[in-house]
């Protein structure tokens, strides 16, 4: 019986390594070492053996046992680590193929800027408040220190509707005065706001203006509030949205609702002020208007300009877009074509 | 305003390179857009920036000054002639040349007075006078029509003066330098008529600086330097102006001054070169003597001027001294003005007439029957004052927009009238000869006031950040004209009489702190930040929701548009029928009256006209869309002065619910759902509490694939299939369009921006299908209801997951399968709990709906 023993843990192991497959193994393991197996056969035998040879042949059968378990167990290690190499190595894609498109939505570059404008402005204790698009003549140009008729008008050509002393607002500084009626408390309380919205000039359209554009105005109005608190609340504004290290212009010049009054030109961000095309060559690019807030404007805000002062500025979000997008174009903010928006 | 350099140095020392005084022109607010080199080098200056010019720089050995001796004809050739040049060297050379203004000269011998000219020797660069696009070239020797040539004589355009390429520059004159002393033949080019034009922007504040004197006074101010007044001095010394003209102001608030001098025997001819040269540069032709005098006063100072025929002045009124009188129009008369456009005149135009009627539009232009003409011999001239509000409404009135208008229109002081007409004066008598009628006639029955003002000296540091010492103030301002007396901490200050923008007050205070800073420059200014009280901080709720209903449609793959405003409303009036019960849709539009082009006449009512227009351009390029627009629409009120602007919200999808690629090959069509999902993930992702959907007839959709959204009982608006008769008259006939429109308003009123949130469960759920066989027109959501309403506070979910229509299930009966969940906090549920839920559920919808329960 011992001899059987060792003639089958000898024809198994050769067996064994006969077998390269997971099926294959199964059937040895079912042959050998299974239920039914060869083994289990000769350990039912033991009944015709002597009491003193069953613990002797028992012994030695479990120790096939376990070589022949062990050898199972390694060679199927074997197998499986091979077959799933044959796999992975057939598993191969083509990871060149592109992708499959998902629906990607997006924001209209305007939207995006403002955002950063809000943002910014936001950090600084300005908060948004909005007001209408068509205004009252008054609104737009006469409270902004604009009498009738003044040639200062012929700065902003005007759209004007069939309702009289009713156009569409030019800048959105004809929103400051709603903002000083609002927050300032008949000229009581210190304010700070930016107004975004769209204006609307009465030019042609080319690749330089256009009929309808987005601007965003600020105004800052305290007892404390002085023309050094502007140049610096601009240079960090130009620093923010444009580059940490942007050197900034201030140029004067004049709106009728500030005053002194600056144009606001930061360093070229595609040359850095060498000149190139963007900046026709001069280095710089013009970003804002702004100043002190004019007296008659505190004025007609309820504010004694004799106490309070405070400053304004206007920036241009499409204009801001083109300059650090190299947009050459602003036609193509309200035409939509996918091609220009898909790639904000 | 094109000046040149040297023409400003006449009033003022320049001792900066042009191109820093450019930067800081523009920095003090006169931006100079250009410098137009005219043969003299640009000069790098450390730290300021300018484009680099590509201009031809003179030669200064090879570009002379040359005097034409003699045009000699050439002898094989009609069309070219010869110049016999003297440029300082030992003999004359001879230049063949073209130029079609020598050859009056020809054979005419040695002239009695040389022609001045410009001068090329061999070998000097000079742009191709024959190129259109710019072009260099260097002269070399070669022979033409048999005479060899080596040298020429140059056009405005060879040397990069102007475009000019007509003849070769020709003076008759022999040029000066600026102390008077002649040039000789041979000076280097660049000496004589070498220059810089600066074109520089005016702002409408700067009526003052519109003029050579004008910029030379800032530039005085800015460099520190006395200003070079022009001289008034005419010599007068023709019989007494009283009794040869009158004159009478009937409108002294619209018309504040007006003066008159008047030249006998004057000769009508061209100005001097000088004159004319420097008027070419300014951008002006010149024309003859006297026009060109009132244009050059105009450029110099600022005043411009008006010349009459005095003789037709006197034939109009039979030979009688004319009288000139301004007023307004009487009822029905009109003027041919020099423009040949016969105006009415009405209102407010301020007239200058004689007794016989008309004679120009005041301050804007002359009328056609007393203007200079070559015959003319005596010469009236007149320098008024205006008041600029009036010019300017004169000005739009008639559509006429003349320099002499515009310059008014911005603001010319009254006392510069004075001045205009005696300089004036004094040119004409230089230029045209004849004697100068003694005096001048000037009426200004109500001079304007001094202005005078204080300011204290703690103004300027509470407005700008700033101590400043009084003395310093005094002296920027005193740079600049003003009279100031320093008291203790207070500026005493008048106000120099060119000037008309500077008020009274607190906002004259303003005007001239303003001056004080343009004088210091702006670059001094130290920056500081915000340290004033923080005021009250709010939140924009509207904008923030706004902003946030953005995120989830981008979220959701949809791409944001924003259109034009303006419309018509024939275009909308595609999408809305004139009976469609639109949200707003029968009010007025907000009409433009001058719309830039037809097609913008109107404020839009609806965005969806603009949105239809994108996808359907942009279909070109992509078979899906899915696009979103958030934005104003605008409702014109009868009973009040400003329209209603509500923001809407619209979304478009078009074409296929998905892109196709190499993997997905074909893509279905979108739909009705599609567009529903989006609207219900919108409304979910806002925390709108009770949103609900009812079939709505809408003109512009399918009406059986169209709904309403209701927000608690509110209609916010409508959604749905394009209708086929709206989508073929936007040219979407052959694509499925799914439209919505929105009140923006109303829906965000109603977003909950404190909901609460639902605990996680701590038992486990049971999740049950059931199916029930319903009548085709048994609607989902009113299953579904009931199902909520039966199933009682166990019942978590209803989830619809299956729609089934079958043979097996008979004609017009369909199958809806829902996945139900039930759970409770308080204990583990069993089968049988739930069993007794679904046999409820089951027995009422076949009670309410006839449903029958389908096994699966
Ligand atoms: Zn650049």
């Amino acid at each position: 019986m011992l001899d059987q023993l060792e003639t089958l843990r000898e024809e198994a192991l050769a067996a064994l390594q006969m077998i390269s497959d997971s099926a294959s193994l199964q059937a040895w393991e079912g042959q050998y070492i299974g239920r039914k197996g060869a083994l289990t056969q000769l350990l039912r035998g033991m009944g015709g053996l002597s009491p003193e040879e069953r613990p002797i042949f028992g012994k030695t059968a479990n120790e096939v046992k376990q070589i022949l378990t062990a050898a199972h167990d390694e060679r199927q290690q074997l197998i499986q680590d091979r077959e799933l190499a044959q796999d992975l190595e057939q598993g191969e894609i083509d990871i060149t193929l592109p992708g499959r498109t998902a629906q990607i939505g997006g924001l209209h570059p305007s939207t995006q800027v403002l955002r950063r404008f809000y943002q910014i402005w936001g950090d600084m204790g300005f908060q948004v408040y909005r007001t209408r698009d068509v205004e009252t003549d008054d609104m737009n140009f006469t409270m902004l220190n604009f009498p009738p008729h003044h040639p200062a008008r012929d700065m902003q050509d005007t759209f004007y509707t069939t309702q009289p002393d009713v156009i569409l607002r030019t800048h959105t500084s004809a929103g400051q005065i709603r903002a000083m009626w609002e927050y300032g408390d008949h000229g009581t309380k210190p304010i700070r706001v930016v107004l975004p919205g769209m204006c609307y000039r009465f030019e042609q359209i080319t690749a330089r203006s256009e009929v309808q554009f987005h601007q965003i105005e600020g105004i800052a109005i305290g007892k404390n509030i002085r023309m050094t608190d502007l140049k610096g609340t601009i240079t960090e504004f130009a620093k923010r949205m444009f580059h940490p290290k942007a050197g900034v212009r201030f140029r004067a010049s004049y709106f009728p609702f500030t005053e002194p009054s600056m144009e606001v030109d930061v360093e070229c961000c595609v040359c850095g002020g060498k000149g190139c095309n963007l900046c026709k060559y001069s280095g710089w690019l013009e970003i804002a208007g702004c100043g002190m807030i004019h007296p008659v404007v505190l004025q007609n805000g309820g504010y004694d300009p004799a106490e309070w002062s405070g400053f304004a500025f206007g920036m241009g979000p499409e204009r801001t877009a083109m300059l650090k997008h190299r947009i050459t174009d602003i036609r193509y903010f309200w035409a939509n074509d996918q091609r220009f928006l898909g790639q904000f | 305003m094109q000046i040149p350099l040297s023409w400003l140095k006449e009033f003022v020392e320049i001792d900066v390179p042009v191109e820093l005084l450019a930067e800081m022109l523009t920095k003090a607010g006169l931006e100079v857009s250009h410098l137009h080199y005219i043969g003299l080098p640009q000069t790098k200056v450390e730290g300021v920036r300018y484009p680099q010019s590509d201009h031809l720089v003179w030669d200064r050995e090879r570009l002379l000054l040359g005097a034409i001796r003699e045009v000699k004809p050439h002898p094989n050739a009609d069309r070219l002639v010869l110049a016999m040049v003297d440029y300082g060297g030992a003999e004359l050379e001879q230049c063949v040349t073209g130029a079609p203004n020598l050859f009056e000269f020809k054979g005419l011998g040695v002239l009695p007075h040389p022609l001045w000219t410009a001068f090329a020797a061999e070998g000097a660069e000079v742009w191709d006078g024959h190129s259109d696009t710019p072009k260099r070239m260097t002269l070399k020797g070669k022979e033409l029509r048999g005479i060899y040539n080596k040298s020429m004589v140059c056009s405005d355009k060879e040397l990069g003066i102007a475009e000019d390429h007509d003849g070769v520059i020709l003076l008759r004159e022999q040029p000066r330098t600026a102390h008077g002393q002649p040039h000789a033949p041979g000076t280097p080019l660049a000496d004589v008529l070498g220059d810089v034009v600066l074109t520089v922007e005016l702002t409408p504040n700067l009526a003052r600086a519109w003029s050579v004197l004008g910029v030379a006074r800032e530039i005085a101010a800015l460099l520190d330097k006395d200003l070079r007044q022009p001289s008034h001095q005419v010599i007068m010394d023709g019989a007494p102006i009283n009794g040869q003209v009158f004159c009478e102001i009937r409108q002294p608030a619209l018309n504040p001054r007006f003066t008159l001098m008047l030249l006998r025997d004057a000769t009508i001819q061209p100005s001097p070169e000088w004159m004319q040269w420097r008027l070419k540069l300014c951008g002006q032709r010149p024309i003859n003597n006297i026009v060109d005098v009132t244009n050059y006063i105009t450029f110099e100072i600022g005043q411009p001027l008006h010349a009459f025929d005095y003789d037709q002045l006197v034939a109009r009124v039979g030979g009688q001294a004319p009288t000139i009188i301004t007023r307004l129009p009487e009822a029905g008369e009109t003027l041919e003005t020099l423009d040949q456009v016969n105006r009415e005149l009405q209102g407010e135009n301020i007239l200058v007439c004689d007794t016989a009627g008309v004679l120009s539009l005041g301050g804007i232009i002359g009328g056609a029957e007393t203007e200079i003409s070559a015959t003319t011999r005596n010469v009236l001239l007149e320098a008024a004052n205006w008041h600029f509000i009036n010019i300017r409404r004169t000005m739009q009135q008639h559509k006429v927009f003349t320099d002499a208008g515009v310059r008014f229109s911005r603001g010319v002081h009254p006392s510069q009238a004075i001045l205009g007409v005696q300089r004036g004066m004094e040119l004409m008598r230089q230029t045209a000869g004849g004697q100068v009628a003694k005096g001048v006639l000037d009426l200004y029955p109500q001079p304007l006031p001094m202005v005078q003002l204080d300011l204290p000296i703690r103004e300027i540091e509470r407005i700008t950040g700033i101590a400043m010492e009084a003395t310093t103030a005094a002296d920027y301002l005193s740079r600049l004209g003003f009279d100031v007396t320093i008291e203790g901490p207070v500026l005493h200050v008048t106000v120099p009489d060119h000037r008309m923008d500077i008020g009274t007050g607190v906002i004259g205070q303003a005007d001239l702190i303003e001056e004080i800073m343009r004088v210091m420059g702006y670059d001094a200014i130290p920056t500081t930040l915000l340290d004033d009280l923080l005021p009250e901080q709010r939140n924009n709720d509207a904008l923030q929701w706004e902003e946030i209903t953005r995120d989830l449609l981008v979220g959701l793959g949809l791409r944001e548009n924003i259109s034009y405003r303006f419309t018509t409303p024939d275009r909308e009036q595609a999408l809305i029928a004139p009976n469609g019960r639109d949200l707003n849709a029968h009010m007025d539009y907000v009409q433009i009256a001058n719309p830039i082009s037809p097609e913008k006449s109107v404020l839009r009512k609806t965005l969806l006209a603009g949105l239809l227009d994108n996808v359907r351009a942009n279909l070109r390029y992509q078979s899906l869309q899915r696009v979103f627009e958030i934005g104003s629409v605008y409702f014109a009120r009868p009973d009040q002065e400003l329209p209603d602007e509500p923001r809407r919200l619209a979304i478009v999808f078009a074409g296929a619910r998905q892109a196709t690629n190499w993997s997905i090959k074909t893509s279905e069509d979108v739909d009705f759902y599609d567009l529903k999902g989006v609207i219900e993930g919108v409304l979910r992702g806002l925390h709108i509490p009770k949103f609900s959907f009812t079939r709505a007839r809408h003109p512009s959709l399918h009406p059986g694939r169209s709904a309403a959204l209701l927000i608690g009982d509110l209609n916010v608006g409508a959604f749905g299939e394009l209708h086929p008769v709206i989508a073929r008259r936007f040219d979407l006939a052959d694509v499925p369009v799914m439209i919505a429109e929105f009140d923006l308003d109303l829906i965000l009123g109603a977003v909950n921006g404190l909901h609460h949130i639902q605990p996680l469960p701590i038992t486990p759920a049971i999740l049950e299908d059931i199916a029930l066989i319903v009548k085709e027109e048994v609607n989902a959501a009113d299953l579904e209801r009931l199902i909520w309403q039966t199933g009682g506070p166990l019942l978590k979910d209803v989830r619809l997951f299956d729609v089934y229509r079958g043979p097996q299930l008979g004609e017009g009966q369909k199958s809806l399968a829902f996945s139900l969940t039930y759970q409770t906090d308080e204990k583990t549920l069993n089968d049988a709990e739930v069993a007794a839920i679904r046999k409820k559920v089951v027995k009422a919808a076949e009670k309410q709906f006839g449903a029958v329960l389908r096994s699966i």
